[in-house]
């Protein structure tokens, strides 16, 4: 074995996990081709629960894709050195997770051959529609902004890109809060709140997902990353994540003071099974008090802490996005307020929804997606934050 | 004549049968489709009502009609699609009981409308609400967005449909007033069906009409009326 320098297994590795990422996408296909052929009665969706696990995985990418440009934005936008040296790794994350956040959201279509119709035909009045353009602009200017940093002649460029990215990804956000917020007779959504909600989210998830990204890229690479950076990175990281739990407290405290959210409420914190659950002990617990312990706790906060409390705001993430989008769906429609109803459609029903191993795979591709763009584009193009000896700025 | 001739001719006749066969077919759908030529009039605006107090718990007739009028399953697994349905409601405060059907209500300003990407979800200027089969991509927004639930995703692949009212897999469809019907003045399958004619169909923008002078005569509200939709589906003694 050690007839081969480091490098050499180092290289293997690379291809391992390239290879692995590209069969868990491989994976994602063949369930989009399972999901084509026998329709999504394949799927734990149904008539109540419309949108399931596949959406889980795609907000989250696609707010996530927003997120992450904060750390270009503080960069170009603010002129920070040290956040600068990162724009260009938070722009390819960027990129990798809004393609695989849209690759997943088109394929669980059910007429995803149609998804050119969304190009050609679109409604002005749906918001969906507005995403369409967003999404597709997010991915123009990101590119662009990109090209700007790494091609020298263009560096002159950066700033202004980086405010056009910066405008873009809050409307961009906004846009996917105002898919729920626009919502008007579903108690779980339909509120004001959404849009400035997800903007918060997406702030801690997105750095989240950078830091993740950025302490790998530091470690295979064999260099140590400026401990004061660290810091640094640590207390933004903690900020967003007080500031996230935050916007998620007031908007139940809003329904909880109307009476005619409070069964919802009750449901969604109380008595609702595994949506209080995933609730309270994944998000609250898991993805937000032991992070915030192990970012701010005395002795803690070092490259490992950070690194598990980045993963745990993920995971928390996950778990947030179930109990909102799937959890409120569960509660029944309030169509006759003031009455109790049954029906063979699930009327006055807590709707019951179990998903399939398939919608598992086509979110895990989407996430695979992300990681095969993000592992080839890190090796093949300077994506390494460089630093020069670091200045409080 | 010379060969050359002949030969010009025959492969002009030959070509003549071949474009008659391949168009024929083509006629003879279009002659199949029982489609008006003429497009319909934003004068008239369909709109039912219901006298809840007429519909009987248990009875189920409405619903077993728009199933065979449309080719439903009749399935009522939380993947079937049910266009029409029995609900049963108690007010809480006084346990009063009323049973009702439940469909598409065909709002003036349908939120199913305004949300959905391509436009496959429209209105026609008749107020019936309608899925375009050709530009429904299946992304289940009307289906959030509707406040009563009146839409149904296909989870399966369909059979034994009707040619009047196309389905498919992969799209959403719902309750569509018996366009099919109603275009060929006829009721409404559900209507037509109830025993106790608990379902008024009629246009409610002719005064003269007997829904328009009944709804004038009687109280009857619409469903979830604060959210301001203008449903063009009235109920009596709810």
């Amino acid at each position: 074995m050690s007839a081969h320098p480091p490098m050499y297994f180092k290289n293997r590795l690379y291809y391992v996990l390239l290879a692995a990422g590209g069969l868990v996408a491989l994976a994602g296909m063949y369930a989009v081709y399972l999901m084509e052929h026998h329709g999504h009665v394949i799927t734990g969706m149904n008539n109540q629960i419309v949108w399931g696990v596949p959406h889980v995985f795609a907000i989250f990418m696609i707010v996530a894709a927003s997120g992450v440009l904060n750390v270009a934005s503080i960069g170009s936008v603010f002129g920070k050195a040290l956040y600068k040296a990162r724009a260009p790794l938070a722009g390819l994350l960027s990129i990798a997770m809004l393609a695989g956040g849209l690759t997943v959201l088109m394929l669980d279509l059910g007429r995803p051959d149609r998804v050119i119709v969304a190009a050609t035909n679109m409604n002005l009045t749906s918001v969906f529609a507005w995403n369409v353009v967003l999404y597709s602009g997010m991915f123009a200017l990101v590119f662009v902004y990109l090209w700007t940093m790494m091609e020298r002649r263009m560096n002159p460029m950066t700033k202004p890109v980086g405010f056009a990215v910066f405008a873009w990804r809050f409307i961009l956000t906004t846009g996917t809060g105002l898919i729920f917020a626009f919502l008007t007779a579903r108690q779980a959504y339909g509120s004001a709140l959404l849009p400035p909600m997800f903007i918060v989210l997406s702030f801690a998830w997105g750095l989240a997902v950078f830091h993740l990204t950025q302490t790998i890229l530091y470690a295979w690479n064999d260099k140590a990353l400026d401990p004061a950076i660290m810091q640094r990175k640590r207390n933004l990281l903690g900020v967003f994540v007080v500031g996230s739990l935050y916007m998620v407290a007031v908007y139940h405290l809003t329904n909880l003071y109307f009476a005619q959210q409070v069964g919802f409420v009750r449901f969604i914190l109380v008595d609702g099974g595994i949506y209080p659950n995933l609730f309270w002990w994944g998000y609250v617990v898991i993805g937000n008090l032991v992070p915030l312990t192990l970012i701010y706790w005395p002795g803690l906060g070092r490259t490992r802490c950070v690194f598990a409390a980045s993963l745990l705001v993920v995971l928390g993430a996950f778990a947030l996005l179930y109990v909102f989008i799937i959890g409120g769906q569960a509660y029944p429609l309030n169509i006759f307020p003031g009455h109790e109803a049954t029906s063979s459609f699930g009327d006055g029903q807590i709707a019951s929804y179990r998903p399939s191993i398939y919608e598992f795979m086509l979110g895990f591709g989407g996430l695979a997606i992300a990681f095969i763009t993000t592992t080839v584009s890190a090796r093949v193009l300077d994506f390494m934050p460089q630093d020069k000896p670091y200045i409080i700025d | 004549m010379s060969d050359i001739d002949l030969r010009r001719r025959n492969f002009f006749k030959t070509s003549l049968g071949a474009a008659a066969v391949a168009i024929a077919p083509g006629i003879l759908l279009f002659d199949l489709a029982h489609g008006k030529p003429q497009s319909v009039g934003g004068k008239v605006r369909w709109g039912m009502l219901i006298d809840t107090t007429q519909c009987r718990e248990g009875c189920n007739d409405c619903v077993t009609a728009c199933n065979k009028e449309n080719g439903l399953s009749g399935g009522t697994s939380a993947t079937d699609s049910q266009w029409i349905r029995k609900v049963e409601i108690k007010e809480i405060s006084t346990g009063r009981k009323v049973s009702l059907p439940m469909m598409c209500q065909h709002c003036d300003k349908p939120p199913c409308v305004d949300v959905c990407p391509t436009g496959a979800s429209f209105k026609r200027v008749d107020g019936i609400v309608l899925v375009d089969r050709h530009l429904c991509i299946g992304c289940r927004y009307c289906m959030m967005a509707c406040p009563y639930k009146a839409r149904s995703f296909v989870h399966e692949p369909v059979t034994g449909q009707n040619p009047d009212v196309p389905r498919g897999k992969g799209t959403v469809e719902s309750c569509t007033l018996c366009v099919h019907r109603v275009d060929n003045g006829q009721q409404p399958a559900c209507a037509e069906s109830c025993p106790n004619k608990a379902i008024l169909f009629g246009d409610l923008n002719d005064p003269e009409s007997e829904i328009s002078k009944k709804i004038r005569s009687v109280a009857s509200v619409q469903v979830r009326a604060d959210l301001g939709l203008n449903t063009g589906v009235r109920y009596q003694g709810l």
